[in-house]
């Protein structure tokens, strides 16, 4: 199979007549003409130039699904077949570029300014107040602190979630019905979660983990009232949502390892111990790097509980750097400085991923 | 009758039979405590929901054994058996963001499954080129999406959907729900399309087939197992999605967990009308995830073992 080439290939013959060239690229170029007037047309009326009544910018969004459409229309016209393929992606594509990368400009520009959108000044630059903010804010760097202590719980989670799918890959009764129950947190809102958990289930007087905590013999259980076990809380409660998720992905990877590699050791007199540790183990990396990447992107997101259990408190000790902006729009409704903390976090989180990735690609596949 | 045993096992193998013994205790030992610190919390909001105040407090855990279920928690909700035929505000309301969270959570998925499926596909026959964009860095672009945090797009959309007047509407959700699962679809759909032999297609194109219609025709219908695992992640993910709803929905579109949270907060604690609300919330899920667990499992496992 060639690397260059497509995977299927068709030879086709479309005859390119200059009329249907011209029409494609007029197709193009027209949609963008009638685009690009729409955006001029809006701007214009919004600093008062033209004397046009617009509601809100939604022309300028149809002006692009329009633009989109006939961008699409136009690779069919300009190269038959070939275009035909293009169409696969091209839809996604442009969604994609839509909505993250013009947002992710757009944020780059209120990053840098003051904007508080309940005051009547709107927008204004303002430079780099907001980094200058950013370096003397105390709860945003206990944030990024607390984030990787998050972060490092993924180790705990990946050594349980391990445990779990051995049992279930292992020779037991009614693996199904274990499989399911497991699955189910999974399957719950985090926010309801927090409730059920957070709130009821641990609530001082009469929340049954607080008599558990009682009987257990902690005299005057409080789960959020010390930073320490309020984060260990967050932890646990996150962590319960998310251990089927790594569990399910681990145990798929056990179930492809075929059982002779287990068998061969088993007869060479290796313990079970040794025969984990020596074939399981080092054959699941893969699967649990891929498992352990995917969980610290879904941790990075870690929110909805902590807005919702502890908002951050006691003294900022849970907050995640999400649910420290959403407080902070939600105080002070001021979107500049949250989108810089955002866009810094946003940085922050591609430079460590792209390091984890380069460090287990070097240990993964050693160079010597 | 002979009273002596001739064929008995050894002393070693009656400790073999004993440790097997209690390994296997071990086992399920831990498969059992696994399974009621998953099912507790479900069961224990469950209940709530048929407890009275002095149930709560006094601790009450088992149904008709301790305490004498009672509607309580259902009739705040308008959906107790003898309010259900009523009018009732709170049932509305409700039901509102119920349909609220229904459409969201089904319109994005829909369109993420439709537009990850294709993109996907495309990823796996063919060679593209974009400018200086090959086939791996536009999976990589895809793929990418998955490590934007939602908090970096949340303040440019809010602003954005200000001046797009999509603030409070489904419409603005359902987009940036597709946006969020997107990435997902491509990867699960991806490795099932690669899964699938590329002589099928050639057939039906020798056959006379366009692209386009072996892919409708052949394809699809092979891959939609992996599409349904894919819809069903994408669904639990947006069913269950919090925190851009609460920054961009205010009334109109408010959707089901925005209204759980609301609730929350509120003090005094009505321990049975929240649990009830939490019920509610979460049943959709729970049967979804009892039903269809096959899929959730094949579409999670999918990206994992290549």
């Amino acid at each position: 199979m060639s690397k260059d080439g497509d995977l299927l290939h068709v030879v086709t013959f479309d005859d390119m007549t200059p009329m249907r060239l011209r029409f494609g690229k007029l197709l193009i170029w027209g949609s963008a003409a009638v685009m690009a007037l729409t955006f001029a047309a809006l701007a214009l009326a919004e600093g008062g130039y033209i004397a046009l009544e617009f509601a809100n910018w939604r022309p300028a969004l149809y002006g692009f699904l329009f633009w989109s459409v006939c961008l699409c229309a136009a690779q069919v016209v300009l190269y038959g077949e070939q275009g035909k393929r293009t169409l696969f992606v091209l839809p996604a594509a442009l969604f994609v570029v839509a909505m993250v990368v013009f947002p992710l400009v757009f944020a780059l520009g209120i990053a840098f300014s003051d904007w508080n959108l309940s005051s009547p000044t709107g927008r204004q630059f303002n430079g780099f107040d907001n980094v200058r903010q950013m370096w003397n804010d105390p709860f945003y760097w206990n944030a990024l602190k607390n984030m990787a202590y998050y972060t490092l719980a993924i180790l705990a989670e990946y050594a349980v979630a391990f445990g779990l799918a051995l049992l279930l890959a292992s020779d037991i009764k009614a693996r199904k019905f274990f499989r399911v129950a497991f699955l189910m947190p999974l399957m719950l809102s985090p926010v309801a979660v927090s409730w059920m958990v957070g709130k009821s289930m641990m609530e001082i007087r009469f929340g049954p983990l607080a008599r558990l905590a009682r009987w257990l013999g902690w005299e005057r259980p409080s789960f959020f009232g010390d930073p320490e076990v309020a984060r260990a809380m967050i932890m646990m409660m996150d962590a319960w949502t998310f251990i089927p998720f790594m569990m399910i992905m681990i145990l798929a990877g056990l179930q492809a390892i075929p059982r002779e590699l287990q068998e061969a050791a088993r007869v060479d007199g290796a313990s079970a111990w040794r025969g984990f540790w020596e074939i399981t183990f080092p054959l699941m990396l893969p699967v649990s790097i891929t498992a352990i990447l995917i969980r610290i992107i879904f941790k990075l997101k870690l929110a909805d509980i902590i807005i919702n259990v502890t908002s951050g408190g006691p003294g900022g000790a849970t907050d995640s750097v999400t649910s420290f902006i959403f407080r902070e729009y939600r105080d002070r409704s001021n979107v500049g400085y949250g989108t810089l903390l955002a866009i810094v976090y946003l940085v922050l989180i591609v430079v460590a991923i792209t390091v984890f990735m380069k460090l287990v690609d070097r240990w993964m596949n050693p160079r010597y | 009758m002979p009273d002596k045993q001739i064929f008995h096992d050894g002393e070693s193998d009656l400790l073999q039979k004993t440790r097997w013994f209690s390994g296997r205790v071990a086992v399920y030992g831990i498969l059992i405590f696994w399974t009621v610190v998953c099912l507790f919390p479900i069961y224990w909001t469950i209940t709530t929901s048929f407890k009275m105040a002095p149930n709560v407090m006094q601790g009450h855990l088992v149904p008709l054994v301790d305490f004498a279920p009672k509607w309580l928690g259902w009739k705040s909700l308008g959906l107790s058996p003898d309010t259900i035929w009523a009018e009732s505000t709170v049932r509305e309301e409700f039901l509102k963001r119920f349909t609220n969270s229904t459409i969201s959570a089904l319109a994005s998925s829909t369109l993420a499954v439709i537009l990850g499926s294709m993109a996907a596909y495309g990823l796996s026959r063919f060679r593209y080129r974009f400018g200086f964009m090959r086939n791996p860095d536009i999976s990589f672009f895809f793929l990418s999406q998955l490590i934007l945090p939602p908090v970096v797009l949340a303040l440019p959309f809010l602003v954005l959907y200000k001046q797009l007047d999509l603030l409070d509407t489904s419409v603005g959700l359902v987009m940036l729900y597709t946006l969020t699962v997107l990435p997902i679809v491509i990867w699960i759909m991806r490795d099932q399309f690669s899964s699938i032999p590329v002589e099928l297609e050639e057939a039906a194109l020798v056959d006379g087939l366009s692209i386009w219609g072996a892919f409708l025709t052949i394809v699809l219908p092979i891959a939609l197992p992996g599409m349904v695992a894919a819809f069903i992640l994408c669904l639990v993910l947006t069913w269950n999605e919090y925190f851009f709803a609460a920054l961009l929905t205010s009334t109109d579109a408010k959707t089901l967990p925005v209204m759980v949270a609301s609730q929350t907060g509120s003090q005094g604690i009505n321990w049975w009308a929240m649990a009830a609300l939490s019920t509610a919330a979460i049943l959709p899920l729970i049967i979804i995830g009892i039903v269809l667990e096959r899929y959730i499992i094949k579409g999670m496992a999918a990206g994992a073992v290549k």
